[in-house]
This record gives structure tokens, sequence and C-alpha cells, in this order.
């Protein structure tokens, strides 16, 4: 059963094709890897799919529901999260309410009730704490709540923010470049970090040039290249793929 | 934390209460007159700084937000409806009960608009037009959006300044008291100063309990995101758009109650309450007390409005604030009030934690 489904999906960008008739499913509680050179356009698949662009071509279903055209809070509020290329973290705000932010479309308190500070928002903002620290818990990182989350180490903003996802309580992720600048330990401990939370039953969409990563722990890896689907196979059979091959060590060594 | 929430605002309330004192020991009776003048410019400044500080959207449109307010309530209170009794509309109004008949000091009819129907309508045409302005300007960001609420200001501006239904150049006034309750009325009259003192710092303790709710809560916490990351917090599920475009309409009716208020005060209200320059000063308070300190903002616009108002800044003032506003923003741009900015005093310099890059 998938729980996504790309169809034909396509943007230009001016005369640039960045994404051309793109269709794949992601499995329900698989992880799936999204790869391809530099400029193959898997950053801007994840914004078609999360409704940051919408595609000129193409329907995106997710969960039963076509969400193409959709804006990226209706999207999160459907049930998908992600994370970014570029740690998009929010400054000047502690880890901990970094992370509450992701409970937002679990929380319900407006303008009028936050203002006049009903018990029932309070207790609502009590439990959003609770939830924090609870994944706080499961990243280990509970000792950060108070620290401010941008002031964090690189490879510990990455962590933050695949909290501030999980947040959200998603069934699907969106990891856009999760291991982009971390070091060979912590690479492998997202990788191990990846695969828990596929353990926990939420299904796992991710963009990654770290290929021991993508073929430890992906299910299915689908290859792109100008735009173009050309290869969506399991990691074994991605690596004795000639064409995968040829995009990434080029025509002579072949 | 959750037993001590009040206790800011209950400081506040002291405060309040010991300033009243201060000038009574003092002897300096003549100085509440400023400090109310000072509250209702406050209540700009507060909603101003939840926009500015808190939400990152930037309005250089808020003094005409002010004056929407001041003016709507000023006009209807001073326009004769009596030549037009009978028409349709002025018997329903009348009908409802939202008209007051009574006689000029010539004795000639008057059939007045009532001051807390005034109110209302003013609230709700600033609410109206903030929707309006708000829902295609927020689209914009930066200098693009400060540029867009800056030609609002500029429209409000010159629409009253020419126009004489409100008095072009002069403004409007005898603008009537804006009774509350028995015995109590918002007016300048030097005998209900003291009344009129509390009147104004009521509706500011009001809208900084208000406020700092608001800011504690998931909102506030979606407003500093948007701040933050717009893009993230749009991830995260917060509708961007609207909560922006919520916050610019609660900005803007806080400004326009403060306008409402102190035009009845004063009795009058005239063009400069819309200027461009007006809505600086705002921007400047809001940028000296620290963007994202909504004490701060509020402290440093009752100090700098007292002062101006007190004329110590003589024919300076807008002068003034803009050098405030160029000082702040090349030595201090987290405002006077933050820790930051006292750790970077000579003497007083610590490290502070760096931050780490890959």
């Amino acid at each position: 059963m998938s729980l996504l489904e790309v169809k034909d999906l396509g943007k230009r960008f001016g005369g640039l094709r960045a994404v051309a008739n793109v269709s794949f499913t992601v499995a329900a509680g698989s992880i799936k890897a999204l790869i391809g050179p530099n400029g193959a356009g898997k950053t801007t698949l994840f914004n078609l799919i999360f409704g940051a662009l919408t595609p000129d071509s193409g329907q995106v279903w997710f969960d039963g529901e076509q969400t193409d055209g959709w804006k990226p809070h209706q999207v999160a509020a459907a049930g998908m999260a992600r994370t970014f290329q570029h740690i998009r973290l929010f400054p000047k705000m502690s880890v901990l309410e970094n992370i509450a932010v992701g409970r937002h479309v679990h929380s319900r308190a407006g303008f009028l009730s936050s203002m006049f500070g009903l018990p029932w928002t309070r207790r609502e903002q009590r439990a959003v704490r609770e939830k924090a620290l609870e994944i706080m818990r499961f990243l280990g990182v509970e000792g950060l709540a108070e620290v401010e989350a941008t002031s964090l180490a690189y490879g510990q903003q990455r962590i933050v923010e695949l909290g501030r996802a999980l947040a959200c309580e998603p069934k699907l992720l969106l990891l856009d470049e999760p291991a982009a600048g971390l070091n060979m330990r912590e690479t492998s401990e997202m990788a191990k970090l990846i695969a828990r939370i596929r353990d926990t039953g939420v299904t796992v969409l991710l963009v990654e040039h770290d290929m021991t990563l993508v073929m430890n722990i992906s299910d299915e890896v689908l290859v792109l290249s100008y735009g173009e689907k050309i290869a969506d196979d399991k990691p074994l059979a991605i690596q004795k793929h000639p064409e995968v091959i040829k995009v990434y060590l080029g025509e002579d060594d072949a | 934390m959750g037993r001590w929430r009040h206790l800011p605002i209950v400081a506040l309330a002291l405060a309040v209460i010991a300033v009243h004192l201060l000038t009574t020991v003092a002897g300096k009776p003549q100085y509440l007159t400023q400090l109310t003048m000072a509250g209702y410019y406050s209540l700009v400044i507060v909603g101003l700084t939840l926009l500015m500080g808190y939400t990152g959207q930037i309005s250089l449109g808020h003094a005409g937000f002010f004056a929407i307010g001041g003016y709507t309530s000023g006009l209807l209170t001073t326009y004769n409806l009596y030549p037009r009794n009978g028409q349709l509309l002025v018997s329903l109004l009348q009908a409802c009960g939202l008209l007051l008949a009574g006689k000029d000091m010539y004795g000639a009819d008057l059939l007045l608009v009532r001051p807390w129907a005034a109110c209302g309508v003013a609230l709700l045409v600033t609410i109206g037009i903030a929707y309006l302005v708000g829902k295609p300007v927020l689209k914009l960001r930066g200098h693009y959006l400060a540029m867009a609420t800056l030609g609002f200001g500029t429209i409000v501006y010159k629409v009253v300044l020419g126009s004489s239904l409100v008095g072009a150049a002069d403004g409007i006034s005898d603008i009537p008291a804006f009774p509350l309750f028995a015995g109590l009325a918002v007016t300048g009259k030097s005998a209900l100063r003291t009344q009129n003192y509390y009147v104004a710092w009521g509706l500011v303790l009001g809208a900084m309990a208000l406020l700092t709710n608001l800011i504690r809560s998931r909102v506030g916490r979606a407003l500093r995101a948007i701040h933050g990351a717009e893009d993230a917090a749009n991830a995260m599920g917060v509708d961007t758009g609207r909560y922006k475009l919520q916050m610019f309409v609660l900005s803007a009716a806080l400004a326009a109650l403060g306008g409402v208020f102190l035009t009845h005060y004063n009795g009058g209200i005239g063009p400069s309450e819309a200027s461009v320059m007006k809505s600086v000063r705002y921007v400047a308070i809001v940028a000296v007390g620290g963007m994202a300190n909504l004490w701060g903002a509020l402290v440093m616009g009752v100090l700098l409005n007292f002062l101006c108002l007190r004329g110590s800044f003589g024919s300076y003032d807008d002068a003034v604030f803009g050098l405030i506003l160029l000082a702040i923003m090349l030595f201090a741009p987290d405002g006077l009030l933050r820790a930051e900015f006292v750790r970077r005093l000579p003497g007083l310099r610590r490290r502070l934690p760096q931050r780490r890059v890959p």
C-alpha cells in the first residue's frame, strides 16, 4: 500500500526542465532514498511534494488525497513533515520552543483564546511541552531544552530539526540531506536514528549524497538525472544499474 | 512558573500607582496629563512591538491606523445630523439609541452619534481597513513591505490633510468627552485628570495582560517562528499568511483604540497624528525598546513620549527620533534594554557564547 504516489510530475524554471514527468510511489512504513548528481532536481521534487512549489503538470497523492497545489501548512496538517537541506531552525528560540512549533498542527489555541489565557490553552501548552520533551528524550538531546537552538553545533542542529519534524507526528517524513555537513560518526548515528524512526511506523523519503547511508537503510532508491527518473529499484540493483553508474562515474568509466 | 504569570502585570499596576503618588508628592500633578497621553500612545507601541519585534513584519503606516481611529470617532461625535433628521439612516440610528440630541452654545439643535457608538464604529472601520490593506501587502517582505505600508500611511495623511470634512490642516476640534460611566469621562478637564490617568493606564494594563498571554502561547510561538524562518514555520503547519494578517489587524485595532481615546481626551485631532514621522517615531520606539521586547518598548515609549510631550526636545522632536533610530540601528540593534548591549559596554565585556560553524 503506497502512502505517497507521484504521477508524471513536472516543473520548469524558465527554459530549464527541473523535474520532468517523474512518477514513483513510496510504500507505507518504508524508507525511500532519492539520489542524483547536483542539480538533478531532488530538492525541487521535494518542494513540489510539500507544496512549497506548484507543479506545472502531474499529480501528488498523499494518504488518499490529491495534495498538489496545496500550501505547505495544509500538507503539514495532512500528516507530512520535512527538514531542510540548509538547516532552517528558528533563531532566538530554545531547542524546546523549536520542537514545540512542530506541535502546531496538533494543538488549536488561536489569538483570542490565547490572549485571554483560557484554562484549556494552558493545559494544551503543558501537553505540548511534555510531547516536545518526550521527543527530545527519544533523540537523546533532553539536556539541551533551554539552549538557543541556533547556537548548537551543526550536528546537534540537524538532530533538533529532525525533532521538530517528528513533533508533527508525521505519517511521511521528508529529509533533505539529513547527513550533509556531518562527520562519519555523526552520519552513522543519523542512519541509525532514521531507521529507528521508520521502526516507529513513520514512512521516510530522503534526499542524500552519502551512499553508505543510502544503501544501508533504504528499502528503495530512486535516481534522478537532469530532472528525469533513470532508475527506481532496491539498493543492490541500483548499484549495478548501468545508467546509474554512467551518471555517477561518467561515460568513459562505465 | 505558572503561578508567577501575572507578576509583571501586578508590578506594572503598582508602578502606575507609584508614579501617581510620586507626582502628587512632588507637587507636579500636571505631569499626569502627559503620562495619560503617553499611555494612549503606548497602545500603538505595544501592538506594533508584537507585529514588528515578534512577527518580524515592519509597518511604517501605524500612525495611519491611529488617525483613522481618532478621526472616525472625532468626526462622528461632532458631525451634526440634525439637518438630516428624518432621513431613513438617521432615524434608524436614533431608533437604535446611537444618537444623542442636544444644543450647542448658541442654542441650535444638535444630533450627534454617541461616543461609545462612535468608538465602536472607529474600531470596526480600522479593522476593516487593516484587513483590506494587510491582505495584499503582507505578501511582501522587508523593504517592499516597509515601502507599501509607508504608501498607506502617506495616503491617510494626505486624505485627512486635504478633506474639508475633517477640517483639512486644522483637524477636528471641540470633540466631546467620552462618558464611560457615571461621573467618569475621557476628557482633558483638569478636575478629572487623575481619573483619566487611571483610565489610560487601565487600558494599557489590559492590553499588556492580553499581549503577554499571547506571546507565551501557541500563537506567540508561531509568530516568532514566522519571524525566524517563515518557510520553516509554514512547513510546520503554521498558516503564515493568516497569522501575519491577524497580527497586523490586532496591532491596527490597538493603534485605533489609542487614537480614539486620545482624541476624546485632547478634545481634538489634527493631521500631524497621521504623519509619516509619527509612524517613524513608533518604529524608533519599538527599536529602542529591543524589538522583541514588549516591556522594553513600553518603558521606552512612555519615557520618550513623556519627554517629547513635556517639550524636552523643543521643536526638534522628529529629528531626535530620527537620530535615535539611526543610533540604535548602528550601535544597539537589539535595543537599549537588552543584556547583550549592556555586556558590550566597556568594562562589562564578557565572552558571549560563540556561534559554532561546521
